[in-house]
């Protein structure tokens, strides 16, 4: 039997216990975990990082160590072994390919990562501000990007690259102009719909500075989304860098990538050596396919549209 | 009769509106969401606000809380033009006019707690409060709207929409203004939590001596609450009045469609009703009808009602109607 003074108790424990609330972020996370893709490209993605952070430490050789000995010779005598120490074979210049897909899986990352901060950070406060400004900034501010964005830059990336010399900076350089113009008209579209939200009107209508909007209501309700197309921007910029690299104008030797591995690789598919294209792919394939899935997962995680 | 808190003088807000497929060079077409509305809100007063959607009833109460730019008259606050206050004044100024909005979770920042939501006018207005005070005072506030302090920590989207109205209050009320604009506080509410809010709304304006404008899509919501109404139509002013008077005994032939179109509860008196019913649509308002703006739909509708525009006449003890045919 529960008592009146029983009720009135549990009301005053009801009342001295501050409940914490779950903030949509936190929801999010909830949801996110919920989703078994998702957790398993995490997972995976984590585990590559971890291969390409301290894969180094387990190679018996140094990614430009050449093996003389098997120059020209790698079909049949650098054939992925546990026992020669060439866990996944040698290339055709006899290097160990186990640390040379180390390293140019991290040299993807990088990449990746890179031009996907660039257009976190750069295009995010661009597109909030000419979304928020509006009226004639707000026009200007997005035709530069519309014509940024109608130039091939594929072409002048490679003109870049054949004019400047080919290294990692002007990648990087070439990569980071590109990256941020999706991310500046996405930030700019979420901002006008969040400007017109009642929420930030109460603001206005309090006298909070536009400045204080802009942090706590606009990039706060923005940053969902412009994390969702962070990590998708991630496999694309990789892809970008193969692509580059497989024209042969991406990475410079001796350094690598996993797109110059693949080129690498897939010139000599005619002559046994399959091992130099299979494995630099297979960590290009699963590393694509991690982020596609951390991506899908987290945009069903933290738009609200999608669900 | 004392100094209005409020005094608008006719207002007109002109929104423009690009036409849909347009070149660039085409002018854009000019919207008069209000038009010509003039009306005192005297210190403790509840103004009744009442209109069709699109009859610019948000856009007057964004005029006075100073969201959308005004086209054309004045908003006296106090005596003092809102016009013509400069920027760090204007800012100083908001606290003393709230706003309660339409949509009661639209209105609250998702990403915020709601303790963070009622504090804020306060954190912008006295930034040197102590954390521990402001904390305090939130509590108090959400006591006293009807919600358990205890929630502080929690989000929006965790509430109902009748507790969400209930933190928009909460915020609107935390610097103890002068004026409180309630936009159809309750429209989006379950009847059964309508009489709630509206109740907790009345009892606070009476404890804390506030004005209100009080804005409602029909008469029934403001009629019991509002000391005068104002009936708009195509953002022009239609009849003013005593909230009675205006209710029992309407002058202007838009009101008296209005209040006939309100359902009686019970069948057989609604069934015998013969009752001057609302036809046909309201106007687009990028092209209002010349003259006075309901004769497209006016059961009384003479010739001369498409020549000038009807001027506020008055038609009763304090009632005024924009109509030189009112009873
Ligand atoms: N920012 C804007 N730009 C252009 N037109 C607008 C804007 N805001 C409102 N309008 C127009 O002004 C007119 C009046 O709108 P308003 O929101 O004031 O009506 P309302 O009486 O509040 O209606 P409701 O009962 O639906 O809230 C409408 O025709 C609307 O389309
Ligand atoms: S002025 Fe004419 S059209 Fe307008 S309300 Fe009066 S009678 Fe009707
Ligand atoms: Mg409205």
């Amino acid at each position: 039997m529960i008592t009146q003074t029983d009720v009135k108790m549990l009301e005053e424990t009801a009342h001295l216990a501050q409940v914490r609330g779950r903030s949509l972020w936190e929801d999010a996370r909830v949801r996110f975990f919920r989703n078994k893709a998702a957790v398993a490209g995490l997972f995976v993605l984590i585990a590559i990082c971890a291969f390409a952070l301290f894969g180094g430490l387990f190679a018996k050789f140094e990614p430009d160590y050449v093996d003389f000995s098997l120059m020209g010779a790698n079909a049949y005598q650098g054939v992925p072994s546990l026992s020669s120490g060439h866990y996944f074979g040698t290339d055709i210049d006899g290097r160990d390919l186990f640390a040379r897909t180390v390293q140019g899986t991290s040299i993807s990352l990088l990449v990746g990562i890179v031009g996907s901060l660039v257009a976190v950070v750069v295009g995010t406060l661009y597109g909030a501000t000419a979304g928020y400004v509006g009226g004639r900034t707000d026009g200007i501010m997005m035709r530069i990007v519309d014509i940024l964005m109608s130039i091939p830059f594929m072409f002048v990336l490679i003109l870049m690259l054949v004019i400047f010399g080919r290294s990692i900076l002007m990648l990087f350089i070439g990569i980071g102009l590109i990256s941020w113009l999706n991310m500046a008209r996405i930030a700019r579209g979420q901002t006008l719909t969040i400007k017109n939200k009642e929420f930030v009107e109460a603001a206005i209508a309090t006298g909070v500075s536009p400045f204080t909007i802009i942090l706590r209501h606009i990039i706060p309700n923005l940053l969902g989304i412009v994390i969702v197309y962070a990590t998708l921007l991630v496999p694309e910029m990789i892809i970008f860098e193969s692509f580059i690299s497989y024209l042969g104008l991406g990475v410079q030797e001796p350094n690598t990538s996993l797109g110059a591995l693949i080129n690498a690789g897939a010139s000599q598919m005619t002559n046994g050596t399959l091992w130099m294209l299979f494995y630099p792919l297979g960590f290009f394939l699963i590393t694509l396919f991690a982020f596609f899935f951390v991506g899908d997962g987290l945009r069903d995680a933290l738009d609200p549209k999608d669900r | 009769m004392s100094e209005p808190i409020l005094s608008v003088r006719d207002l007109s807000v002109t929104f423009d509106v690009r036409p849909q497929n347009a070149w660039p060079w085409t002018p854009s077409l000019k919207l008069q969401a209000v038009s010509g509305l003039s009306i005192d809100l005297q210190p403790g007063e509840t103004l009744g606000l009442v209109g069709e959607s699109g009859s610019g009833k948000s856009t007057l109460a964004r005029a006075i809380i100073g969201t959308v730019p005004v086209s054309g008259g004045d908003i006296l606050y106090k005596g003092q033009s809102l016009m013509a206050m400069g920027r760090q004044e204007r800012r100083k100024h908001r606290r003393d006019v709230q706003m309660v909005f339409q949509d009661p979770l639209a209105s609250l920042n998702p990403r915020m707690t709601v303790g963070d939501i009622i504090a804020e006018p306060l954190v912008t207005h006295e930034p040197d409060t102590p954390r521990k005070d402001v904390k305090s005072r939130v509590g108090e506030l959400m006591e006293r709207v009807g919600l358990l302090p205890n929630l502080i920590n929690r989000y929006p989207h965790e509430f109902s929409g009748g507790q969400c109205q209930r933190i928009g209050i909460a915020r609107a009320l935390i610097l103890k203004p002068k004026l409180m604009i309630c936009d159809e506080p309750v429209s989006a509410l379950d009847v059964s939590v309508q009489a709630q809010v509206v109740n907790l709304l009345t009892e606070l304006q009476k404890d804390m001596g506030l004005s209100m404008i009080f804005i409602a899509h029909d008469l029934s919501v403001v009629k019991h609450i509002s000391d005068r109404i104002v009936v708009m139509y195509l953002g022009r002013p239609m009849e003013i009045g005593p909230s009675k008077a205006v209710c029992r005994a309407p002058t202007h032939p838009y009101t008296q469609a209005l209040i006939a179109s309100v359902p009686i509860p019970d069948p057989k008196a609604e069934r015998a009703r013969v009752r001057p019913i609302l036809e046909g649509d309201l106007p687009s308002p990028l092209a209002p009808p010349s003259g006075c703006v309901f004769r497209t739909r006016c059961p009384k509708v003479q010739a001369v009602c498409a020549g000038d525009r009807p001027v506020m006449d008055t038609s009763g003890p304090d009632q005024m109607a924009a109509c030189p045919f009112h009873d």
